[in-house]
């Protein structure tokens, strides 16, 4: 009979991978409650309940977003057309708001999957690379959105209660945090909890396995590009809840905001490794940064503009890559030894 | 069957272009006009320029997302220089010079950038030139606060607005780079090389070629390039606007590389193909509006035409 | 007392692809309780074969039996569901996920919709225990050595109710403490009534755990017997197909070509080592020699060339040019230094499918035929004229696509791209496979016309033939080492085989 000791690990492929997965989580969390308590001592007002509540309400859209993405990344593929499918969203939702909240959310909510059922079965069908497929229905999806809106932007209705998704209040949390934090748990309930989860992560991992074993890979690369395209619609409606105007210019630079966020969090581009968890951080990280920028400008003591924003994020972007990427070079080096 | 299908792929590009302006020529009124052609054309000049690059890139098996934001880039410290009055660009031929060497020079260093994360730090394309995608527009806009600048300067903006001949200056130039990168890739080692890299990396690596130094090259002709198409863009506009230029110039590159029949998963190229594909994206877009269909849905044409674009050349490569 | 009915059947299984004949009539029977050896060399048809029986591929012809009722699977999964599972030599499980995972992926136990984690991993670390296995199976499959890996793959099969369990070279990438773990294993199936089909050259394995064998041979079955009926060296000749009588009859054969005149040492490779795959290879070339390298699949012979010429990184060991010691980083640089590379597979390392013949060809002569960035389009065709001609490549033109060209002739377009740059090594890697007898002759004839104007040839090749009558000296490898050095007077099939076997040549010097 052999044991443990006869059994023995690879120490260093082990404890580098697991070790630089733990550390790059931890450590992004530690990089926000730093921001956090940089924020806090900062600046005046930081911690209050109208900065805190305008934040999150505000990058709920980008969360959202961000979680389609991060099921679509782990399958190893990418959809960059979520801005552009928000952006129709918005305008269907503004289009349809005269019939209330419920009608609204559902028909633009519907567009997005569609959207998204519509980009899963060119990728799953043909075998053609997702960032080609995503980036032609970037294109579509603004097309049609600027089609309906007539080129401009579309007024929603303030009498049908409409403006309450974006707008309102539930017991003082925005509206739009209480559907993040649903979006999320369930989220992270499925990926942990159900084989449809497991199976998204299988499928990333080593697509041609999960073949052999029988997982239904079609099946499940369809449902992460429409859930990619229902959420973005869901990030639609919220935008034009919010802001009293669905825009069919908006969502410029959303895809790249999402896969900044989930790279960010951990999730390895290639696939095959995710957390929810992880990817609310990273927006959330992101999402400070903003409104750390905002203050900075208020105090007038230096003058970053916005514009920082995405030199930061591809900064953020590129430093992280080159973690992921280390530290799978060192894994593959020891696991040949 | 398949001989069809090839003859399809090798020349259909050529015919669809064929057919549409034969269509237009029926068609719409006014087509055959001076004016027509040269909007047409001006138009396309920027996105073939553009477009070469990324065949080359697309040649070797990749991709560069980057090239709308290195044209911001260009155009921005184009502007900057433009509108300076420090020494050395106080002389007003040192000021044209450098407005036309720094700009393009910089976009190709961040050419390099991008190609160095794809040789050394083994990121795939899509996400290595994803970076200064994002950052990149966001660069240029930080080096102008986002502002527009307006500047006049009539040899610098020769490259744009200039006619030798009456025919536009970026026309030309647009042909000039076709023929030459053109013959490159059929004469010269490096086109070449570029070639056998796509086709079978692994056999060129044992052949002996040098396939980091050929893939870097391509992303650095590919900065280039779209610095010399930001410096025609804000010579056409007497204005640098670090949030407009380039802006979904990517898409438009990769339709008429696509489009004009070269594979997405590299090993052939076929710049003659690109401006041809260019040509078909551009008169496709007019023949539309010529006919009263509105801009918008015009993109969702453009998609369906990249598609099946892209999907009819892969089954080549299978 | 009858013969109790096999497990397994297959009979007169025949298979085709276009241009080629992979299984005649083929046939495999393993027993209950029983652990069948299937070995083979190259394009014996030994995973064919097994395709067939897993259902990766349909049979052109023939039956298969399973327990008594004849099946015919369609997909993996399907053989899977019906207690055939495979076992992989690139282990094909999902890296990051956890041992449990992996074991239960598909079929993941639910309560109340939810997945029960806690059963899933008290399940797993069962199966696990009962095989002597204690891991954590929360913890991410790649963070395991291969070893465990593999554990876990047999651990799925057996919770997938496997009755036999196909290994498709278990041992390759295992040291010697991790086989023995894996013999118990499969120890332990027989007991529980599953049968083991183990796929694998290495002779040690195969006479350690295996209880019968079967041998193939050029698409066809040639023997099936009890391994306490059958040595080492009976094995080798029945699967290169030498009749052992006649060996040990015949002796050495006529050396045709002159004997060449060796000058100084062009190349010594020593201790060579990479991964497992290379522990210790040592290998030398004088120019205007001639040597080959023999060794059964897996021995390390191509990992061997490869790290000569620059195309894998070494561990340890040293490579001298004439004496220097060098350090290619790339095969640029040994391609500078004059050296050539011929590789095994044409298809994935040899050809630019899209690029013509001329393309091909002078692909590694490019820069010498380049002034100042532009080919020299008159010189190339020349040169590539000239090399049709003698190489006597069957081609429509120089400017037709090389992935038109039949293999054999490929091959040659490949031979020349080397031949063209004036190597002083040249280093090939089965040249003649693939090739017509003709042809074969050509190019073996020009490898010693070669070798006489002073070039020194390095072939690694499967063919005895070659190797006795071709080759100035044969360096044997096996399990990655150079196990023996045998002069041409002294090569023979039956030397060259024995060392093969065993290790150490009988007739030859010892290395």
């Amino acid at each position: 009979m052999t044991t443990d000791a006869a059994v023995r690990e690879r120490g260093d492929a082990g404890t580098f991978a697991r070790a630089g997965a733990l550390l790059q989580r931890n450590g992004v969390l530690l990089a926000l409650i730093a921001l956090i308590a940089f924020g806090a001592t900062r600046y005046d007002g930081f911690l209050s309940a109208y900065n805190v509540a305008s934040v999150l309400r505000f990058n709920s859209m980008f969360g959202l977003v961000a979680l389609g993405m991060c099921f679509v990344i782990m399958t190893g593929g990418i959809d960059l057309s979520v801005g552009s499918v928000a952006a129709l969203a918005s305008v269907v939702a503004a289009l349809i708001s005269p019939l209330g909240p419920g009608p609204a959310l559902g028909a633009a909510v519907l567009a997005g999957a569609l959207f998204g059922l519509g980009n899963g079965i060119i990728v799953a069908r043909t075998r053609i690379q997702p960032f080609v497929v995503t980036l032609a229905t970037l294109l579509a999806a603004r097309g049609l959105a600027l089609t309906l809106a007539n080129n401009t932007s579309v007024a929603v209705s303030y009498t049908s209660g409409f403006t309450f998704i974006g707008q309102g209040d539930v017991l003082g949390v925005p509206v739009p945090v209480i559907i993040l934090v649903v979006a999320y748990v369930a989220g992270s309930v499925v990926l942990n909890f159900t084989r449809f989860g497991r199976h998204v992560l299988a499928v990333g991992g080593n697509e041609e396995a999960g073949l052999l074993m029988g997982l239904g890979v079609t099946r499940v690369k369809l449902a992460v590009y429409t859930m990619s395209g229902a959420l973005a619609g869901l990030a639609g409606v919220i935008l034009a809840a919010q802001f009293g105007a669905g825009q069919p210019t908006e969502g410029l630079g959303w895809e790249l905001s999402a896969i900044a966020s989930v790279v960010v969090g951990g999730t390895l581009l290639t696939g095959g490794i995710g957390s929810v968890g992880a990817t609310l951080v990273g927006v959330l990280l992101l999402g400070l940064i903003f409104n750390i920028l905002n203050f900075e400008n208020g105090r007038g003591v230096i003058s970053l503009s916005a514009y920082w924003q995405s030199v930061i994020r591809g900064a953020f972007l590129l430093i992280v890559l080159v973690l992921q990427n280390r530290l799978t070079r060192r894994r593959d080096e020891a696991a040949r030894a | 069957m398949a001989a069809a299908r090839d003859a399809i792929r090798t020349y259909g590009a050529f015919v669809a272009l064929v057919l549409l302006v034969l269509y237009n020529l029926v068609f719409t009124p006014n087509f055959v006009s001076a004016q027509t052609i040269n909007v047409n054309l001006t138009q396309v000049a920027t996105i073939v320029i553009v477009g070469v690059g990324m065949t080359l890139v697309i040649a070797t098996g990749g991709i560069d997302l980057s090239v709308g934001s290195l044209m911001a880039i260009s155009g921005a410290l184009a502007g900057i220089i433009l509108l300076s009055s420090q020494p050395p660009f106080d002389n007003p031929a040192a000021k044209v010079a450098a407005a036309f060497v720094l700009p393009v020079l910089a976009a190709g260093a961040f050419g390099v950038f991008n190609g160095f994360q794809v040789t050394r730090l083994r990121i795939q394309p899509v996400i290595a030139t994803l970076v200064l995608f994002i950052a990149g527009r966001g660069i240029a806009q930080v080096m102008t606060n986002g502002n527009l600048q307006a500047f006049r300067n009539e040899s610098f903006q020769y490259i744009g607005l200039g006619r030798p001949f009456g025919i536009p200056f970026q026309v030309i130039l647009m042909l000039a780079i076709v023929a030459i990168v053109a013959w490159a890739m059929r004469a010269t080692i490096f086109g070449r090389y570029v070639l056998a890299v796509g086709g079978n990396e692994r056999a060129a690596r044992l052949a002996g070629l040098p396939v980091n130094r050929v893939k870097v090259a391509v992303y650095a002709i590919s900065g280039l390039l779209s610095g010399v198409a930001g410096l025609i863009v804000i010579s056409l506009n007497s204005s640098s606007d670090a949030n407009q230029v380039g802006l979904n110039m990517e898409l438009d590159a990769i339709a008429a590389v696509a489009v004009g029949g070269t594979p997405l998963t590299g090993g052939h190229a076929t710049v003659v193909g690109t401006l041809i594909g260019a040509c078909i994206m551009q008169l496709t877009r007019y023949t539309l509006l010529a006919h009263g269909i509105p801009d918008a849905l015009a993109l969702v044409v453009k998609a369906g035409i990249i598609v099946a674009a892209v999907n009819v050349q892969r089954q080549r490569s299978s | 007392m009858p013969e109790p009915a096999p497990l397994l059947a297959m009979e007169r299984i025949s298979k085709s692809f276009p241009g080629v004949v992979a299984l005649r009539e083929a046939s495999l029977r393993v027993g209950r309780d029983e652990v069948h050896a299937l070995v083979g060399q190259n394009g014996a048809g030994k995973s064919t074969l097994i395709k067939v029986l897993t259902g990766v591929y349909r049979r052109d012809a023939g039956d298969i039996v399973l327990d008594g009722g004849s099946v015919d699977f369609r997909s993996p999964q399907e053989a899977q569901a019906n207690g055939v599972s495979t076992i992989y030599q690139e282990v094909n499980l999902i890296p990051f996920r956890s041992v449990s995972e992996n074991i239960f992926m598909g079929r993941e136990p639910r309560r109340f919709g939810l997945i029960d984690w806690r059963r899933m991993n008290r399940e797993s670390g069962a199966i696990l225990h009962r095989f002597g296995i204690d891991v954590d199976v929360t913890k991410p499959l790649l963070n395991l050595n291969v070893a465990i890996q593999q554990m876990v793959a047999i651990a799925r099969a057996v919770s997938f109710d496997a009755r036999l369990v196909v290994m498709d070279e278990p041992t390759s990438s295992l040291d010697e403490r991790e086989v023995a773990t894996l013999f118990d294993v499969i120890r332990q199936l027989k007991r529980d009534g599953v049968s083991v089909l183990f796929v694998s050259h290495r002779l040690d394995d195969l006479f350690a755990v295996c209880d019968r064998v079967t041998i193939m041979r050029d698409g066809e079955t040639v023997e099936e017997r009890a391994i306490a009926d059958i040595t080492k060296l009976e094995l080798v000749a029945r699967m290169l197909g030498r009749d052992l009588n006649e060996v040990r009859r015949s002796g050495s054969t006529s050396f045709a070509a002159s004997a060449h005149h060796a000058a100084g040492q062009l190349l010594e490779a020593t201790d060579l080592r990479r991964g497992h795959a290379l522990q210790g290879a040592d290998v030398s070339v004088r120019a205007g020699e001639i040597v080959g390298l023999a060794g059964l699949l897996g021995s390390g012979r191509t990992e061997t060339a490869r790290a000569i010429f620059g195309a894998d990184p070494l561990d340890a060991g040293e490579v001298r040019i004439d004496g220097t010691a060098v350090r290619f980083d790339s095969p640029g640089d040994a391609v500078r230094a004059r050296i050539g590379f011929s590789p095994e597979d044409r298809k994935t390392d040899g050809i630019v499918p899209w690029m013509s013949v001329r393309e091909n060809l002078t692909l590694a002569l490019l820069p010498r035929l380049t002034r100042l960035g532009v080919v020299d389009a008159a010189r190339q065709r020349e040169i590539v004229d000239r090399f049709i001609k003698r190489l006597g490549i069957k081609t429509a033109g120089p400017d037709q696509p090389i992935r038109e060209l039949s293999g054999g002739n490929q091959q040659k377009v490949l031979l020349a791209r080397w031949l063209c740059t004036d190597p002083r090594l040249l280093i090939l890697d089965e040249p003649t496979r693939g090739i017509d007898v003709g042809a074969k002759g050509e190019i073996q004839a020009l490898i010693n016309e070669l070798a006489d104007d002073g070039l020194g040839v390095l072939m690694i090749s499967s063919e005895l033939d070659e190797l006795t009558e071709g080759c100035d000296r044969v360096v044997v490898m096996r399990d990655g080492r150079s196990v023996a050095e045998i002069e041409h007077n002294e090569a023979t099939q039956g030397s060259i085989m024995a060392a093969m076997a065993h290790g150490e040549s009988q007739e030859g010097t010892m290395a």
